[in-house]
């Protein structure tokens, strides 16, 4: 695994030393990439297990609206109005996670349910339109290069940032997937009573891995809010997120490490090269082609993209979880 | 009582035999075929395009484009199965959650790239009815009344013919129907087909009300499958209620809030609805 390890640290390498080569346009890019691929990620910790969620859009409106917020009308630092959005949003996890696992609300109805609360974020954003401006966004008071509003200018700072909370991201991962709670969540996915037979204690593992996953996404959906410093409910909340999240995973592989991260490059690449390949007079025609890709992904092969390649190499058995990229 | 208040009462009943339609056709395919279309809102915005193409732009006489708008619409949904559900049929139901989802993103985006994001209405005024102080909406009394014949029909279909029969005996035990003589795969398509036509039929009453535009099943998609979940999937009945349930909800929060905190308050419920009784209102 050597070999491996210094691929890695090659191209985390080439990674970190890109904003010196590349244009302002391209930085921009990589800069949402990473960002998404965070996000991803993060709703990849459920989503691997068979738990569902449709409602990551309102994590990352929570995570994305309180530190907005609190700074533009009170003053409040990031530093501290970003962890208190994380915190609610682990709150609101914990309120709908702990009746759902209790209740066994699993399946459909766990993802209708999360597609519900989603709802609700989005349209209390909407509704409160006096503080948050209601569905023309809300733009937070800018005051230039500053660590105290955590707001640069420069490309190159929110680069950087990026990076580490993706590595953020992707270490978490690894640290779930090689832990026993892997394991424990595995036999979960597989059959609730027969791990809680075997003596798992279902409902705290699975409450557990939904915080986790919600204190992340929501941790995403702050720093996309100080970076485009312009958030409106549409793109950081409700049912278009929460889909278009669902969707970039599976198109990645929800079962590998590296999946999300493929899956954001991707949709990302595309939606941005279809942008500029048709220009402006074919909205939609970007989204288009992915709802197709989607389905035929869907279709023909759901392990995703990553999952695809490794079935190639390997001859894996179908095992449900291939191990992780390394 | 203050009249605004019983016309929002009255109104939320309207309303509720729209959804109640939409409801009836996502938990007919549901209980069949087991599957939900996240995407089933979308296939209406669809027919509501065909009517107004059909009736401002070709200048068809409004019936006639509202039965080639419900035609086409059931063929829309033949075509779904075949395409999109049928391959699928036999993965985890969450990847046929998600290939219904991906019909979405297609449906929207395509609309988007075909028709632009242009509000568009088909400029029908129909008159407003005034009883004692009360005004109600001529619009949304026929939607209401074609809704409830429309859901009428739909029982008398299920429960008279051989097909309705056949039907209802594959929502309770697939397996035992392949081996009373049945052919699955032509029930699934003859449901997808009446699906369709009760989306087709919902756009038709939709166009009456709304203006169209490519993203409207978001505003009334989620809303249905509240409903139909409340109800319990695939129980058309306890659909039928809840969906006047839900529509009381908006239409009393409407009238002393706004109508997006009567949205949330509806969802909220829904939530809160969901663990009190996982299965449904009317789960035995």
């Amino acid at each position: 695994m050597t070999v491996m390890r210094v691929v890695m640290l090659v191209g985390l390498a080439i990674l970190i030393a890109l904003p010196a080569v590349v244009p302002p346009y391209f930085l921009h890019l990589l800069i949402q990439i990473l960002l998404w691929a965070f996000i991803y990620t993060a709703w990849a910790l459920m989503g691997r297990f068979g738990f569902v969620s449709f409602g990551h859009g309102a994590f990352m409106g929570v995570g994305a609206y309180v530190p907005a917020l609190l700074w533009t009308y009170y003053g409040l630092t990031p530093w501290i109005g970003i962890p208190l959005g994380i915190a609610l949003s682990m709150l609101l996890a914990v309120v709908i996670g702990y009746p759902c696992f209790r209740l066994r609300v699993v399946g459909h109805y766990f993802a209708l349910v999360t597609l519900a609360l989603s709802q609700v974020v989005l349209l209390s954003l909407v509704a409160a339109r006096d503080v948050t401006g209601g569905s023309l966004g809300f733009t937070q008071r800018a005051v230039g290069h500053s660590w105290y509003a955590l707001q640069f200018p420069e490309k190159s700072y929110f680069y950087g940032i990026s990076i580490v909370v993706w590595l953020v991201g992707l270490y978490v991962w690894h640290h779930i997937d090689r832990g026993i709670n892997r394991e424990a969540l595995e036999a979960i996915s597989e059959d609730e009573d027969a791990a809680a037979a075997i003596g798992i204690n279902v409902l705290r593992e699975k409450l557990r891995v939904t915080v986790i996953s919600a204190a992340l996404t929501a941790l995403g959906g702050a720093v996309y809010a100080q970076y485009m410093m312009y958030i409106n409910p549409e793109t950081v909340s409700g049912i278009a997120v929460s889909l278009q999240i669902v969707f970039a995973v599976v198109a990645g592989g929800v079962y590998s490490m590296l999946g999300p991260t493929v899956g954001s490059l991707l949709t990302l690449s595309l939606t941005e090269g279809l942008r500029v390949w048709f220009g402006t007079n074919f909205i939609g025609a970007a989204n288009t082609i992915y709802g197709i890709l989607l389905i035929l992904c869907i279709i023909f092969m759901p392990q995703g993209i990553v999952g695809a390649l490794k079935g190639l190499r390997l001859w894996s058995p179908r095992t449900k979880a291939a191990a992780p990229a390394e | 009582m203050d009249p605004y208040l019983i016309e929002a009462i009255i109104n939320g009943i309207l309303l509720g035999g729209v959804l109640a339609l939409l409801a009836l056709g996502l938990n007919l395919i549901f209980g069949v075929i087991d599957v939900v279309w996240i995407a089933y809102a979308d296939i209406v915005m669809c027919g509501m395009y065909v009517i107004y193409f059909l009736y401002v732009e070709y200048g068809v006489p409004l019936p006639l484009a509202c039965l080639i708008a419900i035609a086409s619409i059931a063929a829309l949904g033949v075509v779904v199965h075949l395409l999109i559900i049928a391959p699928v049929l036999n993965s985890a139901p969450i990847n046929q959650l998600l290939a219904t989802g991906g019909l979405l993103f297609f449906l929207q985006s395509f609309a988007t790239l075909l028709f632009g994001t242009d509000f568009r209405n088909i400029g029908v005024r129909l008159p407003i009815l005034e009883i004692a102080t009360l005004y109600i909406s001529f619009a949304r009394l026929i939607a209401f009344c074609v809704g409830l014949v429309g859901a009428v029909l739909l029982y008398l279909f299920l429960k008279r013919t051989y097909i309705g029969t056949a039907i209802r005996a594959i929502a309770q035990d697939r397996d035992i129907v392949g081996l009373m003589g049945v052919d699955q795969r032509r029930i699934y398509l003859v449901t997808s087909a009446i699906g369709g036509a009760l989306a087709g039929l919902a756009a038709c009453l939709l166009a009456l009300q709304y203006d169209v535009h490519p993203h409207i099943g978001n505003t009334f998609g989620p809303v249905i499958f509240m409903i139909c979940v409340l109800g319990g999937l695939g129980n058309m009945i306890g659909g039928f209620i809840a969906s006047f349930i839900i529509s009381q909800i908006i239409a009393i929060g409407g009238y002393y809030s706004n109508t997006e905190l009567s949205y949330v308050l509806a969802f909220t419920f829904f939530i809160v609805l969901m663990f009190v009784r996982p299965r449904g209102i009317f789960a035995r």
